[in-house]
């Protein structure tokens, strides 16, 4: 490549965008906030601590709630909850998911068919539709949420890892490692498996934010988080019963906003870091 | 490429079985007992009462014969009754099927002006503060949690401002239309009715605009970097050295060359938006297909809850093969496999 006439100073380098600057600074913010909240938070997250649906003060900068509970430090607890079964979701669907496609790619035969119309068969639901039937079938709580998340989850990554299987099986190395006598464990895991994380990556990059949104939106339907619990959709739900009471919302809203728009970014800054397709 | 839709229509009921078996075992293993949502606590201290009600709803049979008993009703359009309305499930569905299409129908209007609108524009200003603006404007649509965006801007736009009416389809002082369509919007204008048009479209604009907000992202970034594409190649050069305006190459040459893989992503948009109404619909106190999901799930209403899934299913399939049929018909160089 031809480098410009003059470079005056030192550029950053060309995959540190501001977009993925600007999520892995809102994510690590949550993350600090979820690991050390405990140690700083102005209130406690259950304890009724003023009068009720008091509008934002310097006592209570986001309001309170209508028990009487200080709103910010709940928003701040949510994100003990929304975090950790973002993070149980979507590794047991990329690892259910790789490890089915992996499986079906690989091996294909009446499993692989088996698994790849399995996979069809959940895809053509409506995924917020078939969380929610299966959501209300397990009963209410944030458990049962992640396992229907999960549930819907899964096949999109099974059906990333078989097309990454099906095309890296091909390329010349694979052929070679057979050629060098590896028996298909090896070759599986060391040869294909090793190579199809980037589009595994970046994808559950940017789905930690959709299942963010997802479980609050289960929750704001009454199907995730129950009260007392200071989870975001909940949060919002109470808000909409106030609705005249706009801070009671705010807060838990503007919280889902920042954590889903912070791993769009991540993801979409990661993608252009690792796909060299997209420079 | 008829190989490829032959497959694609013997496959559909298969594809539909597999729906209908997955959620019929999904409700019924389950914690809750159905028979709360049907009959009273007092009620269920009684074993006669409860034995009528199980027979009555078919729960008396063993689990492989009321799925075969649902599948066989399945077949003749009967989605069974639901518990809590004690009607028809597919008569509750068709009655709330218009609403829902109404609001999809406008907001992917919305969605889809506005997508391409922004991708055009990103794409002429590449790398401007315009195309940054869109890309965040986009982001932020499909990061939002529609069931916040939308009390947000009913609180601004309805309770403070006053510009635009509550939740709801129409002023419950104005008289509603005879009901030929369903839509509202539609069926006022049958009826001559300006003044309830405009109220019903007054009414409408907020719940599509906060719907179609969450695909405006897909939609203009697949436009921009097919403009971009396409603004590149020689003959959008030859038309501006024939002289043609910016305008006219932009609209004229270039996005008449982006529009049929615009067409899949609105398409799949589409079928994504009839889902994503669920939660619009809740907020907006809508009375369609997906406030009356939330209801069913709510109540633990299974036989409406398994109904309006398979309903969903089979339309997200249908609309997607549609999709895929219109974009090969406008297409002929796609060979799908």
């Amino acid at each position: 490549m031809a480098s410009s006439a003059s470079v005056p100073r030192r550029k950053a380098p060309e995959w540190l965008t501001i977009p993925l600057l600007v999520g892995a600074l809102v994510i690590l913010f949550w993350i600090v906030v979820a690991a050390t909240i405990d140690f700083w938070a102005p209130y406690d997250p259950l304890a009724l601590v003023g009068r009720r649906l008091q509008p934002p003060s310097m006592a209570h900068l986001l309001g309170t709630d209508a028990l009487g509970r200080d709103v910010l430090t709940r928003t701040l607890y949510g994100v003990q909850y929304s975090l950790p079964v973002a993070l149980g979701v979507v590794v047991a669907a990329v690892a259910i998911g790789s490890l089915l496609g992996g499986i079906a790619g690989f091996f294909g035969g009446l499993i692989g068919a088996a698994i790849m119309r399995l996979v069809d068969i959940t895809l053509s639901f409506p995924p917020v539709l078939l969380a929610m039937a299966v959501a209300a079938s397990l009963g209410p709580g944030l458990t049962n949420a992640a396992i229907a998340m999960v549930l819907v989850w899964w096949p999109v990554y099974a059906r990333l890892m078989r097309g990454q299987v099906l095309e890296i099986r091909e390329r010349e190395h694979v052929e070679a490692a057979v050629a060098g006598g590896a028996g298909r464990t090896r070759l599986l895991f060391t040869h294909i498996l090793s190579l199809c994380w980037t589009p595994v990556l970046i994808n559950a990059t940017m789905d930690f934010g959709q299942v963010v949104l997802l479980a609050a939106s289960l929750s704001f339907i009454g199907l995730g988080a129950t009260p007392p619990t200071p989870e975001w959709g909940s949060m919002v739900s109470d808000g909409a019963i106030h609705f005249y009471q706009w801070w009671i919302a705010f807060g838990p809203g503007f919280a889902i906003l920042t954590v889903v728009l912070g791993f769009n970014f991540l993801g979409d800054g990661l993608r252009d870091m690792l796909d060299p397709r997209t420079h | 490429m008829s190989g490829y839709l032959i497959r694609r229509l013997v496959t559909m009921p298969f594809l539909i079985l597999g729906i209908i078996t997955i959620t019929f075992f999904l409700s019924r293993v389950t914690k809750g007992d159905p028979l709360t949502a049907i009959i009273s606590e007092q009620q269920m201290s009684n074993p006669e009462v409860v034995a009528a009600a199980k027979q009555r709803w078919g729960l008396d049979l063993s689990l492989p014969e009321q799925y075969l008993v649902y599948t066989g009703k399945l077949l003749t359009g009967d989605l069974g009754t639901s518990f809590t309305t004690k009607r028809p499930v597919l008569q509750d569905l068709l009655e709330r099927l218009p609403a829902t299409l109404e609001l999809v129908i406008a907001a992917m209007i919305i969605g889809t002006v506005l997508g391409i609108a922004l991708g055009v524009l990103a794409a002429y200003y590449r790398n401007g503060w315009l195309d940054h603006g869109s890309r965040l404007f986009a982001l932020v649509g499909s990061s939002l949690p529609v069931f916040w965006s939308g009390l947000g801007l009913l609180f601004i736009f309805s309770v403070q401002l006053g510009w635009l009416p509550g939740p709801g389809r129409l002023d419950a002082r104005l008289q509603p239309p005879p009901m030929i369509t369903g839509m509202i919007t539609l069926d006022t204008l049958l009826a001559g009715d300006l003044a309830a048009f405009v109220d019903a479209l007054h009414h409408l604009i907020l719940p599509a605009f906060v719907l179609g907000w969450t695909v405006t992202g897909t939609i203009s970034r697949l436009v921009r970097a097919n403009m971009l594409e396409v603004l590149n190649q020689e003959y959008v050069l030859t038309a501006r050295a024939k002289g043609a305006g910016e305008l006219r190459v932009l609209l004229h040459h270039a996005l008449r060359n982006t529009l049929v893989p615009t067409l899949t992503v609105i398409g799949h948009s589409f079928a994504y938006l009839i889902t994503g109404a669920v939660l619009t619909e809740t907020i907006f106190a809508w009375p369609g297909m997906g406030s009356y999901a939330v209801e069913a799930a709510r109540a633990l209403d299974y036989p409406a809850i398994i109904g309006v899934t398979v309903v969903g299913g089979v339309t997200f399939l249908v609309t997607n093969l549609l999709t895929d049929i219109a974009y090969m018909l406008a297409n002929p160089r796609i060979r799908l496999s």
